[in-house]
């Protein structure tokens, strides 16, 4: 596509309005109120692709909006009742609250939906005058000598051959003095402006889960709103990372889900099968009683880390919010880190404009995320993923409080700081080494299907374009990922995308939810998630 | 010619529709809303016959809360010259309510031609165009599938039983739009920049002297059962069993 592009220049323009990327708009326009902020986000509407389980720290919304509580925000149900279950399969041990290290309590925290949040922060944005453009997806980072100068928006309406149709509508180039990329786990930009500057040559490798949720509307008698519960255990091996989460949230409804770390090594596992496994528990299923599913979604997390953190700053731009990894695993919480990380680059950012300067790399940004309120609460918990990884859920969960409780009483571990091993997609073991697991059949009440699952996503896109799932070289797919690993794509995605029918790799792109999995976990890497058109993919309601 | 376009807006076509527990109607709150699909193939024949030099303005109207000028917003970004909002909180305005607010906005713009969508997804109601024709005296074609502007008159082609038929209709002239008319244009990010300055004009039922009073009482919403499970057969004598016991053979 040659055809040159309408371009339009800003201040800054920010890729994705998540918390990040509308917390960076947000301190920007405070600071400045005459920048011109832009923010181009995928989802057909704010929100529309946030996934999130969510109990949310509010000490990110605290420093950016401080009378925050005055205003009219979907932030409504403060955590009552915090429970910690082991699971076996027929029963269930509390864990006692004294062991818990005090970083893991949820007091002062609140059950909400992060997408309606990010809707609440955007009608903010807008009031100090920040231009969000949802439906245009950030396709291609903008690099002129070395620095970026901005990003260009996906073309619509080119049919499935790659050739323009009659509705044809070229991107846009949206140029920026910087430009933030805050697309959340496993950015698409991100992942190149990683690899362009070099960002990660310094950080451990970055490593992820998978989280499903389900939103449940359930009986009053099974409502308990402002109660939550996390398990770890049954239904997952000891080998294997992961739990699940019950939040209760207003109006009768209960968010259930359950997070796989991707360092798993079977590749016949499923994380979806897991999770419709789990809510068949004795002390889960009760609360389904009677209640009715109403939305499924799921997405990668990030889960490497502080010492996994990538540097930052790059010519013309930064990182901001879990596109760099800022996921607390512990407490199970990155949303406050991402706000913060988007006040703290917003602040550097102004200072570069109000100096006049423009597109070079923020040398401060780095730092500061380090030495600030970010920085702190990843560097207590960063051992606890290596210790899960060595030890199995067990073992580690025991010695990751040990260490989580040194880091509390003494400032530092008798650990050091634990190297994570091998990225996730190099984990996986061939089939051979493995037997098939046998997940019981969906009941059509309380399990379900991945099908009838992703029809409640509200997922949707423009049936007449590329795929945009690019499999790179597909003889090494049938080599290696059929022939060895026995294809655990059609395991591991979580919308059903992927099928191997009698030797060929069917890809359902319009099923794909935008959850990235695919893009970490193939063992070859073979797998490139790049954006659709911009509006396609999951239309989250109250997710 | 001036051509009016009137849309609505819509839960979007992709949304798994729910039902308020309670049974009071649909639960649009937090859900994703979009323009009419039928009124995007009105707007977008509308705007091609502007760009083929037939057509002068285009204008469109929509009637609804605070919200649904983000509707009308969009139909500015995909080429509308500019847009009348005619607002209220009334939270349902029958198909002849909205008919009698366009007639009152229709003898203030005196378009020559309007051009509407056939049904709106959310109600099926398949009246609002019908009505309004009547009530202007006006000639209509419905089920449009293709539109020719001749001199004075247009004819319309329409997908009927068995063929099509086309009709020639004197102007000013009220059309249907179906979707086999034409692939809606996406609104280009520039366009939606620009749709922000477009005029976007407020008037009220009120100030049209319209009463919008629904005339019909909504006795429950309840979505539609599910479906039975099927059963796999091993043959086609099973099946023809299967056939006669049920009573269809």
């Amino acid at each position: 596509m040659t055809e040159p592009r309408e371009e339009m220049e800003f201040d800054v323009v920010i890729v994705g309005a998540g918390p990040a990327g509308l917390s960076a708009a947000i301190r920007l326009k405070q600071l400045s109120p005459d920048l011109s902020v832009l923010i181009v986000e995928k989802g057909a509407e704010v929100g529309s692709h946030i996934i999130s389980g969510a109990v949310i720290d509010p000490s990110g919304l605290d420093t950016l909006i401080p009378d925050w509580r005055t205003h009219e925000t979907p932030i409504k149900t403060a955590v009552t009742d915090d429970r910690f279950l082991w699971l076996t399969e027929k029963s269930a041990f509390p864990l006692p609250g004294f062991i818990m290290p005090p970083l893991m309590s949820n007091h002062g925290n609140y059950i909400v939906s992060l997408g309606n949040v990010c809707k609440w922060l955007a009608s903010e944005a807008e009031a100090l005058g920040v231009d969000i453009y949802p439906g245009f997806a950030g396709a291609e980072l903008l690099v002129e000598d070395g620095v970026v100068v901005g990003v260009a928006t996906g073309d619509m309406g080119i049919g499935k051959s790659g050739e323009p149709g009659s509705n044809f509508a070229r991107g846009m180039a949206l140029k920026g003095k910087y430009v933030l990329l805050a697309e959340g786990v496993r950015g698409s930009l991100t992942k190149r402006a990683i690899a362009q500057f070099g960002l990660a040559k310094d950080a451990d490798v970055q490593k992820y889960g998978i989280g499903f949720k389900e939103i449940w509307q359930v009986t009053d008698a099974n409502h308990q709103p402002g109660l939550v519960q996390h398990t770890l255990g049954w239904p997952l091996q000891d080998s294997v990372g992961g739990g699940s989460y019950i939040y209760h949230l207003e109006d009768n409804q209960v968010a259930v889900g359950f997070v796989v770390h991707l360092n798993y090594k079977n590749p016949y596992l499923s994380p979806f099968g897991e999770f419709q496994r789990l809510k068949t528990h004795p002390a889960i299923k009760t609360t389904f009683d009677g209640a009715k599913r109403l939305s499924y979604g799921a997405r990668a997390i990030s889960e490497g880390g502080y010492q996994s953190i990538p540097r930052l700053a790059f010519p013309g731009g930064a990182l901001v919010g879990d596109a760099a990894g800022f996921v607390n695993l512990p407490r199970i919480k990155g949303s406050h880190n991402a706000v913060l990380s988007g006040i703290v680059t917003a602040e550097h950012v102004a200072a570069a404009l109000a100096a006049g300067r423009s597109g070079d790399t923020l040398a401060d940004l780095d730092a500061a995320l380090r030495a600030g309120p970010v920085g702190k609460d990843l560097h207590k918990v960063r051992n606890v993923k290596p210790l899960l990884s060595r030890f199995g859920t067990l073992l580690g969960m025991g010695l990751a409080g040990v260490d989580m409780w040194c880091n509390t009483l003494f400032g530092r571990s008798p650990f050091g700081t634990l190297r994570h091993g091998k990225p996730d997609h190099a984990t996986l073991e061939p089939a051979s080494l493995h037997q098939p697991i046998d997940y019981p059949k969906r009941d059509g009440v309380l399990t379900f299907d991945r099908l009838s699952s992703v029809f409640i996503s509200g997922t949707n896109h423009e049936e007449n374009q590329p795929p945009h799932l690019h499999v790179a070289d597909l003889a090494l797919q049938k080599s290696s990922e059929l022939d060895i690993f026995a294809g655990p794509s059609t395991r591991y995605c979580p919308a059903g995308v992927y099928e191997w029918v009698d030797g060929t790799y069917v890809i359902n792109a319009q099923n794909c939810v935008h959850c990235k999995t695919c893009d970490i976990k193939d063992p070859n890497q073979n797998i490139d998630w790049v954006p659709p058109e911009g509006g396609g993919g999951p239309n989250y309601v109250n997710m | 010619m001036k051509i009016l376009v009137p849309v609505k807006r819509v839960v979007d076509a992709n949304v798994k529709i729910r039902v308020k527990p309670d049974g009071s109607g649909v639960d649009i709150a937090n859900v994703k809303m979009s323009m009419n699909p039928f009124d995007e193939n009105a707007l977008e024949e509308a705007l091609r016959l502007r760009e083929a030099g037939t057509a002068t303005e285009v204008v469109i109207v929509t009637i609804g809360s605070e919200k649904a000028a983000e509707t009308l917003r969009a139909g500015l970004a995909m080429g509308a010259d500019r847009a009348i909002h005619v607002k209220t909180d009334a939270a349902r305005i029958e198909p002849l309510a909205v008919a009698k607010v366009l007639k009152a906005v229709i003898a203030n713009e005196a378009p020559d031609l309007v051009i509407l969508g056939k049904q709106a997804i959310d109600d099926d109601s398949n009246q609002t165009g019908q009505m309004l024709s009547a009530l202007l005296g006006w000639p209509q074609a419905t089920f449009a599938s293709k539109i020719v502007v001749g001199t004075g008159t247009i004819d319309v082609t329409r997908e009927v039983d068995g063929g099509l038929e086309t009709l020639r209709l004197a102007l000013p002239a009220l059309v249907t739009a179906d979707l086999r008319l034409n692939e809606p244009r996406y609104a280009s990010l520039p366009n939606v920049m620009k749709a922000k300055k477009k005029p976007l004009d407020e008037t009220s039922p009120e100030t049209l002297g319209v009463d919008i009073a629904p005339r019909l009482k909504v006795l429950k919403t309840t979505e539609p059962a599910g479906r039975a499970a099927g059963i796999l057969v091993a043959s086609a004598q099973e099946l023809a069993a299967k056939l006669k016991q049920a009573g269809v053979l």
